[in-house]
């Protein structure tokens, strides 16, 4: 018996960082759950009907629901697909989603109550270029939707992987220079780092956050990820009325449901980062330091709130207005937003 | 430790890269060369050089892939056929194939060659590690501001070559 207890203290830091770990797994998982019971919910209460209300009180077992009838549910594969591609393509989707996650820290520094002899972080890894990281991650989040797309040998899928693919391209640019801005402001890499620029007040009442120096940046950011995570009013890779579903038209049973976690978990991911780098992250006031997590699941929870009614709110662009809004208007402004913060931050010293 | 992730990486890099020039189906070639990419990304960083490993991926593996991945499902060929025709006797003919095996002859003579060289001769050490991005920027943007600018010339023109291809006349 001591030997176990004198094993976990000798350990103690490499098994709070596997906790830590196995929680952030956990957590992304239970966050697509709940997403999907407030994604309903919420679009009920926009189109004035009441939702899921009948499993649990006010429907809120649903989701649990949900996942049972979808493992019940038969694998379907086309005969034509291409076998390996096709049950790839969902893993690959979800397992960028998960990783991107990684790098994002979601809590000051802390000890959980004495219980540790050394403060962890909250978040899985602290690397120097978490902002590159992150980037690279999401970017080979596409090949999951690109090769659904193409492996489901149908045309359904097939447009569907071709506009992913091509919108993802064109908004990654402008998604990667509102990065650039908010990089050269803070002068670190570090997501950690970042957030901890952020801390303190101007004259006293106005919080540091950077969306009051980058509101423009924040703008490009919020509209990019909306486009790169396939959402309302950039759902083109999965536009119902022209493509059935989109790449996962042939998708059934756990397979489809990897693909809408990967979704849900994207939107999370998303969320945090933009918390992170322009709404302070964990900072904020009336909350001791070591409860910023309160501070930051409440700014999670209004991005996801404001990324969900954006949905049920704006009908779906055209397509080639999706493109020219890409290219003409979000990446020059991402451009000009960049060109002045670089001359701010040269011209003033920040 | 660093040997085992370099030899498995190593590995992973060269049958990769084997693998999209010996696969038939373009879409696996695709898909191999990003896995090349991966292994390349992954020894960047036991050179502790983790920007260039991060700048691998997002470049190579994440942008100029999709490209490539979107060409391919356009053309959306499934295998790719020997040539034949014109085209066959144009490229699969004796004299390119000899001419094509000269070159690679060359290629592995200045490949041994080089490696022969590098061997005797230790690496310059050079002023501290570049490896962090601020330093790199100092690099690029001052020691070789030159090669930078140059580059970036190069990539206009060649922009401006493929408007100028893929423009139709009207």
């Amino acid at each position: 018996m001591t030997s176990i207890v004198e094993f976990i203290q000798a350990h103690q830091m490499v098994i709070a960082q596997l906790v830590l770990i196995l929680g952030i797994f956990l957590m992304l998982q239970i966050s697509a759950a709940v997403m999907v019971y407030f994604e309903r919910k919420i679009a009920a209460w926009a189109q004035q009907r009441y939702g899921p209300y009948l499993v649990g009180p006010s429907g809120i077992l649903q989701p649990i629901a949900d996942i049972v009838k979808l493992i019940m549910k038969e694998e379907l594969r086309p005969k034509s697909a291409d076998t390996f591609l096709f049950y790839l393509a969902p893993i690959l989707c979800a397992t960028a989603a998960f990783a991107a996650f990684s790098v994002v820290p979601f809590g000051a520094e802390t000890t959980f109550f004495g219980l540790l002899e050394r403060p962890i972080g909250l978040q899985m890894t602290d690397v120097n270029v978490a902002v590159l990281v992150l980037f690279a991650i999401t970017s080979m989040g596409v090949y999951g939707i690109v090769l659904a797309g193409w492996a489901s040998n149908s045309k359904y899928s097939l447009l569907g992987g071709l506009r992913s693919s091509a919108q993802m391209i064109s908004y990654e640019l402008s998604y990667g220079m509102s990065l650039a801005a908010i990089i050269m402001l803070a002068g670190s890499m570090s997501l950690r780092g970042i957030v901890d620029m952020q801390a303190g007040y101007w004259f006293g009442f106005i919080p540091k956050w950077y969306v009051f120096i980058q509101p423009v940046g924040f703008f490009i950011f919020m509209t990019a990820g909306v486009a790169e995570t396939n959402r309302a009013p950039f759902d083109f890779p999965e536009a119902e009325q022209e493509l059935v579903a989109g790449y996962h038209t042939e998708y059934s049973s756990m397979s489809f449901a990897l693909f809408f976690m990967a979704e849900y978990i994207n939107m999370v991911t998303v969320s945090a980062v933009a918390a992170d780098l322009f709404l302070g992250g964990w900072h904020g006031p009336f909350l001791p330091e070591y409860l910023g997590w309160i501070w930051f699941l409440i700014k999670i929870a209004a991005l996801l709130f404001f990324y969900i009614w954006m949905r049920w709110t704006l009908p779906r662009y055209r397509y080639d207005q999706l493109m020219e809004f890409g290219w003409k208007w979000l990446l020059p402004l991402a451009v000009v937003n960049l060109l002045v913060t670089a001359a701010v931050v040269l011209g003033a010293g920040w | 430790m660093t040997g085992i992730y370099f030899w498995v990486l190593a590995a992973v890099t060269v049958m990769a890269s084997l693998g999209v020039v010996l696969q038939r189906n373009p879409m696996y070639s695709v898909l191999l060369l990003i896995v090349s990419f991966g292994g390349l990304s992954g020894l960047y960083i036991t050179l502790n050089a983790p920007v260039v490993a991060a700048i691998q991926i997002i470049i190579y593996a994440g942008a100029i892939m999709v490209l490539f991945l979107f060409v391919v499902m356009l053309l959306n060929v499934p295998t790719e056929d020997p040539p034949h025709g014109y085209h066959a006797r144009l490229l699969g003919g004796a004299g390119p194939r000899w001419f094509g095996a000269v070159l690679a002859v060359v290629l592995m003579g200045e490949l041994v060659f080089a490696l022969s060289h590098l061997a005797s001769t230790p690496l310059p050490s050079g002023t501290g590690n570049p490896t962090s991005i601020a330093q790199i920027g100092v690099r690029l943007y001052r020691d070789y501001a030159f090669a930078f600018e140059v580059t970036s010339v190069l990539i206009l023109l060649s922009m401006v070559g493929a408007v100028i291809l893929a423009r139709k006349e009207s």
